[in-house]
């Protein structure tokens, strides 16, 4: 159990303890990540079925790592190789999964609302590894526990967020979980690619890059999600790099010294981060992938790492 | 034990270790680790008498259990996992593991786990506080302050200054809610 849930599958259903809760448990887990044999026997006997609907490596190897360093069995399942090819619908995937007693299913879908659909119907913890352009609360989380490192804190810090905000489920929860622990949220990307209304949610919402990242303290650059979008929503990857990409020039004039950039991967690289700018000083790029296995190992470990909830009330 | 008891139980351990260390060659390369959170305070007590009586202060590390314990499966939630810390090679060292109380012999069979998983120590004593009795596995302490027979229903707390207490001292208490 994270705080009052059994699953994992929007931050935005998370209270400000509960994140922290995860973020101060991998901690710990960061340092078994740094131990000679990087191994704990936690999650001995338990099992980590690992859903994919969508193409992911660095997602899926790292619930996978996280897993297996807990001592936890890890099985992967992925659709292009699965019945759901022969027309098994998501529901009949899961309860068949489920017949194999597993103690987590991590899903990941292109529908929005998929992992909670699963949630409902299955009696172990869901953990959604991104839904559509709903939420992917382990890089929410992640990102966080990154920005806590560099920053100390993220109380009374900016966050930019720039690019697809629309379709990006990384927003969104960043958003969530970054507004709760106190940071600022600004939100920056053409106008096609911002929602009308977001700013009800809190974030502020910026069409001049140079004016976003300005005195930010972090800056997380989005990738352009080609597969998710329909209509082209940009004329082109050049004038759109040139507008909000981030190259070596606008990085070193418009961010502040001490500011950090962040990207969810995979990077484009030339399209909104320069190569230079994704290796340089101020990335935590591979940080926040080293992160990510040690927040997922958190969220295993707090969901399947008790006695198995009898009777726990199905809400996340 | 009030304050002069532990005081001198303390003195006395470090002396015993000490001596055991010297005689048997391990002088130079021992190391201390405190298992969280009763044994770093004590831990750090016993490195300064180990430290005067040696003329060398012992790297010293922090061990969290938390990950190895085994009654996860028992347990309602998942128990708090607090920061385990050892930053010195464990390879080829003669570990002074401490813990406040030696009970069942659970943790440190946990603690023992944990530390080969930072390499292979050359041998590794326990030293406690207090030894109450009532060992569920085979594990005997090397070194003990004391040694008490304690009803399986009662607690015995150590509590020591620098965990807040106001004053050093062992308490022997009924187990609350039973």
């Amino acid at each position: 159990m994270i705080g009052r849930h059994r699953h994992c599958i929007a931050l935005e259903e998370y209270s400000r303890e509960e994140i922290l809760e995860v973020l101060d448990l991998a901690v710990s887990m960061k340092e078994v990540l740094q131990r000679p044999i990087k191994k704990v026997p936690s999650l001995r006997g338990k099992s980590v079925v690992n859903l994919f609907f969508e193409a992911s490596t660095r997602t899926r190897s790292s619930f996978e790592i996280a897993a297996k360093v807990l001592s936890a069995d890890a099985l992967n399942w992925t659709s292009a190789t699965s019945s759901t090819t022969k027309g098994e619908t998501l529901v009949d995937t899961a309860k068949n999964l489920e017949a194999m007693k597993p103690d987590v299913l991590v899903i990941r879908h292109y529908a929005g609302g998929a992992p909670r659909l699963v949630a409902d119907r299955v009696g172990c913890s869901v953990v959604s590894a991104g839904d559509g352009a709903h939420e992917h609360p382990t890089q929410g989380l992640l990102d966080c526990f990154t920005l806590r490192e560099r920053l100390g804190t993220l109380e009374g810090k900016t966050v930019a967020i720039v690019g697809d905000i629309s379709h990006s489920r990384v927003a969104r929860s960043d958003l969530f979980a970054m507004q709760k622990l106190g940071a600022k949220v600004r939100f920056c990307g053409p106008p096609t690619m911002i929602p009308a209304g977001i700013e009800a949610l809190g974030a502020t919402v910026h069409f001049d890059l140079r004016e976003a990242v300005d005195g930010a303290d972090a800056v997380v650059m989005l990738r352009i999600q080609h597969e998710r979008i329909g209509d082209p929503l940009i004329p082109n990857t050049r004038e759109y790099s040139k507008l909000w990409g981030l190259g070596v020039k606008k990085a070193e004039e418009w961010l502040k010294p001490s500011c950090v950039i962040l990207h969810p991967g995979p990077i484009n690289r030339g399209v909104e981060l320069a190569p230079e700018v994704a290796d340089g000083p101020r990335s935590v790029i591979l940080d926040q992938v080293q992160n990510g296995v040690a927040v997922r190992m958190a969220v295993l470990y707090l969901l399947a790492g008790g006695k198995a909830a009898e009777g726990a009330e199905g809400k996340a | 034990m009030n304050a002069q008891d532990i005081d001198r139980a303390v003195r006395r351990l470090g002396r015993e270790i000490a001596e055991r260390a010297k005689a048997s060659g391990a002088a130079r390369d021992l190391a201390i680790v405190g298992i969280r959170r009763g044994g770093v305070h004590l831990g750090q007590r016993l490195r300064k008498e180990l430290a005067a009586a040696l003329g060398a202060e012992p790297p010293f590390g922090t061990l969290d259990i938390a990950l190895y314990r085994d009654d996860l499966a028992e347990k309602g939630a998942a128990p708090v996992v607090g920061p385990t810390d050892v930053k010195f090679p464990v390879q080829g060292k003669t570990i002074v593991l401490v813990d406040d109380v030696l009970y069942t012999g659970r943790t440190i069979r946990a603690a023992l786990d944990e530390l080969v998983d930072f390499g292979r120590p050359r041998r590794v004593w326990l030293a406690v506080l207090v030894d109450r009795g009532g060992r569920e596995l085979p594990i005997a302490a090397d070194f003990a302050g004391v040694r008490l027979d304690v009803p399986e229903g009662e607690d015995v707390q150590v509590r020591l200054r620098e965990a807040g207490a106001p004053e050093d001292a062992v308490v022997v208490k009924p187990r609350r809610g039973t």
